[in-house]
C-alpha cells in the first residue's frame, strides 16, 4: 500500500539530488538550469501527493501554475543563456563576472 | 493472483528508482546532451508516479508540456551552443564533497521530519476526484481559480515576448522588409492606367479550321 510518506520521501530525495547538482556543477549554467527544473519537479511531487491524500484540489491546481511559470522561466532563462553565449562565447559561470558581483 | 496493493507498491518503487537514478545521471553526466536526455527520463518516470497517485491530467500535462516542449527547447539550445565540456568540469571533484555533505544532511533532516512512524499512517483511500481527474481539476480551475488562470496565460505571453525580445538582434548588411514604407506606398507611383480602345478578337483573328 502506498502511503503519503512514500511520495514525500521521493520528493525529498530528488530535491537533495538537485541541491547537490547545484553545488558540484558550479561552472555549467545549463546544468544549473536543469537542477532548478529538478527542484521544481520534487516540489510538484509533494503537491500532487498532498492533494491526493488531503482530498483537496488546490494542490493540483498549484502544480498546474508551477508548470506554467516554470515553462516561462526556462524559456527566458535559455534566451538569456543564448544571449550570454553569443556575447561571451562561454557558459562558464566563473567567467560571467562583468558586473563584479 | 497478485495483490493489487502490492503491485501498486512494486510499481511505485520501480518508477521512483528510475527517477532517482536518472536524476543522479542529470547532475553527474559529462555530456550536456546526455544530461538533458536523463532529465527527460526523470520527468517521464515522475509522470508515471503521478499516474499512480491518480493525477492523470497533470501526468499527461507533464509529458506533453515538459518533455514535449521545454526539454526539446533545452536540447535545441544545448546542441546549438558549442560548449567546451572539459573546462566546465574543472571544479567537479573539488566541490563534490561539499555538495554531497549538504545534500545528505538535508536529506537526513527531511527524512527525520517526515519520520519513520508516519510510514504506515495514511493510505491512499478513495479518490477525491471521483471518476474523472480532469473534470475535477477543470471545475476548480475555471470557477474558483479563474483569475490566476488568466494571469498564468498572461505570464506565458510575457515569457514569449521576453524570449523573442532578448534574442532578437539587428544585423547589418541584410535586406529586410520595412512595413511602414510598404504601407505608405502610393498606387499612383507604381501603376499607370492607359486608356485605349477595346479590341474585338472575332474581327481580328482569322477563321479557324474546323476540327475533325
Amino acid at each position: 500500500m502506498i502511503t503519503l510518506s512514500h511520495f514525500i520521501v521521493l520528493g525529498a530525495i530528488l530535491f537533495c539530488i538537485a541541491v547537490a547538482g547545484l553545488f558540484i556543477n558550479r561552472k555549467n549554467v545549463i546544468v544549473l538550469l536543469m537542477a532548478i527544473e529538478l527542484m521544481l519537479l520534487a516540489v510538484n511531487i509533494n503537491f500532487v501527493a498532498f492533494s491526493r491524500f488531503g482530498h483537496d484540489v488546490a494542490g493540483q491546481v498549484f502544480v498546474f501554475f508551477i508548470l506554467t511559470v516554470a515553462a516561462a522561466e526556462s524559456a527566458i532563462g535559455l534566451a538569456i543563456l543564448v544571449l550570454l553565449f553569443r556575447n561571451r562565447s562561454t557558459v562558464n559561470v566563473a567567467e560571467i563576472d562583468s558586473m563584479k558581483g | 493472483m497478485i495483490d493489487p496493493n502490492l503491485f501498486q507498491l512494486i510499481c511505485f518503487y520501480a518508477f521512483s528508482t528510475v527517477a532517482v537514478v536518472s536524476a543522479l545521471a542529470v547532475i553527474s553526466l559529462r555530456n550536456s546532451v546526455h544530461a538533458v536526455l536523463a532529465l527527460v527520463l526523470t520527468f517521464f518516470s515522475t509522470a508515471c508516479i503521478w499516474m499512480l497517485a491518480e493525477a492523470e491530467f497533470l501526468a499527461i500535462a507533464l509529458i506533453v508540456v515538459y518533455v514535449g516542449a521545454v526539454m526539446v527547447l533545452f536540447l535545441f539550445v544545448v546542441m546549438m551552443l558549442d560548449i567546451d565540456q572539459e573546462r566546465l568540469r574543472e571544479g567537479f571533484v573539488r566541490f563534490l564533497p561539499v555538495g554531497l555533505v549538504v545534500a545528505v544532511v538535508m536529506l537526513v533532516e527531511m527524512l527525520g521530519l517526515i519520520g519513520v512512524r508516519v510510514m504506515h499512517a495514511q493510505t491512499l483511500g478513495a479518490n477525491p476526484a471521483g471518476a474523472s481527474n480532469t473534470a475535477w481539476l477543470g471545475k476548480a480551475l475555471y470557477t474558483q481559480y479563474l483569475l490566476p488562470f488568466e494571469i498564468a496565460a498572461l505570464i506565458l505571453t510575457v515569457g514569449v515576448v521576453a524570449a523573442v525580445a532578448l534574442t532578437l538582434r539587428e544585423r547589418t548588411g541584410v535586406k529586410r522588409q520595412q512595413a511602414s514604407q510598404q504601407v505608405q506606398v502610393n498606387p499612383r507611383d507604381r501603376v499607370r492606367v492607359v486608356k485605349m480602345a477595346a479590341e474585338h478578337p472575332a474581327d481580328a483573328a482569322p477563321a479557324q479550321e474546323p476540327k475533325p
